[in-house]
């Protein structure tokens, strides 16, 4: 009988050695005469312990990291095969206090099975949703979407519910279901983890929306920056056809769904779902003037489903347990979970689902366990490059798309980027703006030659020359940009920007008020 | 990097030929194109024009839109990109990128005399193991010049 041992294969882990790891463990075993199968998974998210290995014993799963090559042969020797005791031995996984306080309602399966497997995703709970999907009419999955309160988890947290009765009530001979995998945003990656962890999850929330919508094509339209995910979505999309979960006859019901999966080609804007769709049709990724609606005229002028990995993969959960056990998380009108990121300088990054109204404090301090560098927290960033910059005391806001608009910020895709006390917030706020002048589309002009003024402005005021005449004309700007953009894009840049001005008054003013004639 | 083929009309017009049914066809083939000659020649936008039946305007246009594609055979063997997003910025990947393109001896873009491109790149999804990039296609956590400089060694023998 040969022991089991699982070995992330998620970009991380990947970034941190883990192939190198993977290879070391078998021909360890091997010069050992163990017999050992190792299965390759994508990660449970707790980022500072990959690589993180676990191995199956009688007592369950033990779990150890993060694990080096050059940590092995001592693994091996202090027989971590049978469970045995190291210094980097973490007993087990699902007991460590970072995961075992979520709430994983949509990630329970990744770092657990093997991503590309249908026998395993079904082994673990998986296509339950589908199954009770296919017992109801079309108006009965819409019904428990609505119910659950799901928002886009895109950023935008428009009600799932009501773009997915828009499409179903559509009338035309070809429908599409569109999954918008181009991740941009910064401090992002939980699409990521999904797809390259437990990309059937998302499958099957794609197959249940085609089937509430009467979809019979379907599109994942992945970033090219994650070559990993894009190569597990295609050999998890081949052998979901060949077991009989997607093409002409899903799971012997008799309906079609047919599903590929497209490569982006760098370009943030991507992301933007109208700008997406011209992609997808093989156009320049520019944005498109609303309306009309892409769930009335989107990919090739047909109704089109357009949401985010995260609002797909809610959905088999809601169905398999049903609306009303989804709505129980969270708060307010913020329902559900929240698959939060954490990143940047912080001890204990990683991926954190949990129900709406976790304060940003509580992230940070209770699973990240403050900075990596051991400086204080200095700002934080909510929401990825569009998303405000928080000081300190705004620290105690809940997570929930109200309370932080409250704030003048976003939840967005749930990323949370934290920055020590070395952080200078003009330049963090002249990067808002370089950013975008690099990725817009130049569609419309308050994005395109916004952004570039905005650089320039902002050179400008932290080279000292006028800082306080400057300053307005930023937020002048802001004010254009914010008013008249055609997307987000445009439209929120001046959130990070105005949040940094606002609230981090100091670093704008460092060099003092030098004299006109040295400008 | 997988080897290149040199640029070849047939070939191209082969992979055209074969993806032109796609729904949306000209970005699979943009890729494709590129994944076998490292480069998308100025001959195949009239030929994907053609097969696409799109005027040659529309098919420069999406070629040059996107940062990914290529209108040269590329300078270098070696493919770096270096995330300058916010949360690598909060890991100091500003002063780390100064100090790889040092030792590289070429600015973004360039490419230095042991054949190396430098790309930057916004967000590679690595945010909670910052600095990242991505060596051709693998990825890189917890960047420094030297693990970087390792990398490239390794690959290479």
């Amino acid at each position: 009988m040969s022991i089991t041992i699982t070995v992330p294969q998620d970009a991380v882990a990947l970034g941190l050695g883990a192939n190198r790891v993977a290879r070391a463990i078998f021909t360890g075993a091997e010069a050992r005469g163990l017999d050992v199968r190792i299965v390759r998974t994508g990660t449970r998210g707790l980022l500072w312990l990959e690589p993180m290995v676990e191995v199956a014993t009688p007592e369950g799963r033990i779990a150890y990291g993060p694990v080096s090559p050059a940590d092995v042969e001592g693994l091996l020797d202090a027989g971590f095969l049978e469970g045995g005791e190291h210094a980097l031995r973490l007993g087990d996984p699902e007991k460590i206090p970072f995961l075992a306080r979520q709430h994983r309602l949509t990630f329970h399966r990744c770092g657990v099975v093997d991503p590309v497997s249908v026998e395993d995703y079904r082994a673990h709970g998986g296509y339950r949703g589908l199954e009770a999907a296919l017992k109801l009419d079309a108006e009965g999955v819409v019904a428990q979407v609505r119910e659950s309160g799901l928002r886009g988890r895109g950023g935008a947290g428009f009600p799932a519910g009501i773009k997915w009765n828009t499409v179903m009530l559509a009338q035309s001979d070809q429908k599409y279901v569109v999954c918008n995998a181009d991740e941009g945003d910064s401090g992002t990656f939980a699409d990521r983890i999904m797809m390259e962890g437990d990309p059937f999850n998302l499958i099957e929330g794609m197959t249940i929306a085609a089937v509430a919508t009467g979809a019979t094509r379907g599109y994942i339209y992945c970033r090219s920056e994650y070559p990993q995910a894009f190569k597990t979505l295609r050999t998890a999309i081949a052998n979901g056809v060949k077991a009989g979960m997607l093409g002409d006859d899903i799971l012997g019901s008799g309906k079609a769904f047919h599903l590929e999966v497209r490569l982006g080609a760098g370009a943030y804007i991507c992301g933007e779902e109208t700008s997406l769709l011209e992609s997808l049709e093989g156009k320049r990724g520019i944005v498109r003037a609303k309306p009309p609606i892409p769930a009335l005229k989107g990919f090739l002028g047909k109704p089109t489903l357009v949401n985010n990995v995260m609002t797909f993969t809610a959905v088999p959960y809601i169905l398999e347990h049903g609306a009303k056990a989804y709505a129980e998380y969270g708060m307010g009108r913020s329902l559900g979970t929240l698959p939060i990121q954490l990143a940047g300088n912080i001890k204990h990054g990683g991926l954190i689902e949990y129900a709406f109204g976790i304060t940003i404090r509580q992230v940070i301090e209770e699973f990240g366990g403050g900075t990596a560098s051991g400086r204080p927290v200095r700002a934080v960033q909510v929401g990825g490059p569009l998303g405000a910059y928080f000081p300190d005391d705004l620290l105690d806001t809940p997570l929930d798309y109200e309370a932080m608009a409250a704030k003048k910020g976003l939840v967005g895709h749930g990323g949370i980027v934290v920055f020590d006390d070395t952080v200078d917030m003009a330049r963090q706020a002249r990067f808002a703006f370089e950013f975008c002048a690099t990725e817009s589309c130049g569609k419309c002009t308050p994005c395109r030659i916004g952004a570039t003024r905005g650089v320039e402005t902002m050179d400008k005021v932290i080279a000292g020359i006028r800082p306080e005449a400057n300053l307005k004309l930023v937020e002048d700007l802001c004010e254009v940009m914010t008013d008249g953009s055609l997307c987000a894009m445009g439209g929120l840049t001046p959130m990070p920007v105005m949040s940094a001005i606002t609230n981090f008054p100091d670093d704008f003013r460092r060099m003092g008020d030098l004299p006109v004639a040295a400008e | 990097m997988a080897s290149l083929e040199p640029w070849n009309a047939t070939r191209a017009a082969g992979i055209v030929g074969e993806l032109k049914l796609l729904e949306g066809a000209t970005l699979p083939i943009l890729h494709a194109l590129q994944e076998t000659f490292g480069y998308v020649d100025a001959d195949a936008v009239p030929m994907i024009a053609d097969a696409l039946n799109l005027s040659r305007a529309e098919v420069h246009g999406c070629l040059t839109f996107y940062h990914d594609f290529r209108r040269e055979p590329p300078a270098g063997h070696r493919h770096v990109k270096l995330c300058r997003a916010e949360a690598c910025q909060a890991m100091g990947s500003d002063q780390l990128h100064g100090e790889i393109l040092s030792r590289m001896g070429c600015d973004w873009h360039g490419t230095s005399a042991d054949g190396v491109t430098v790309e930057p790149v916004y967000c590679l999804g690595l945010c909670a193991n910052a600095p990242a990039a991505l060596v051709d296609d693998e990825p890189l956590a917890r960047l420094t010049a030297d693990s970087l400089d390792a990398a490239l060694k390794e690959a290479r023998a």
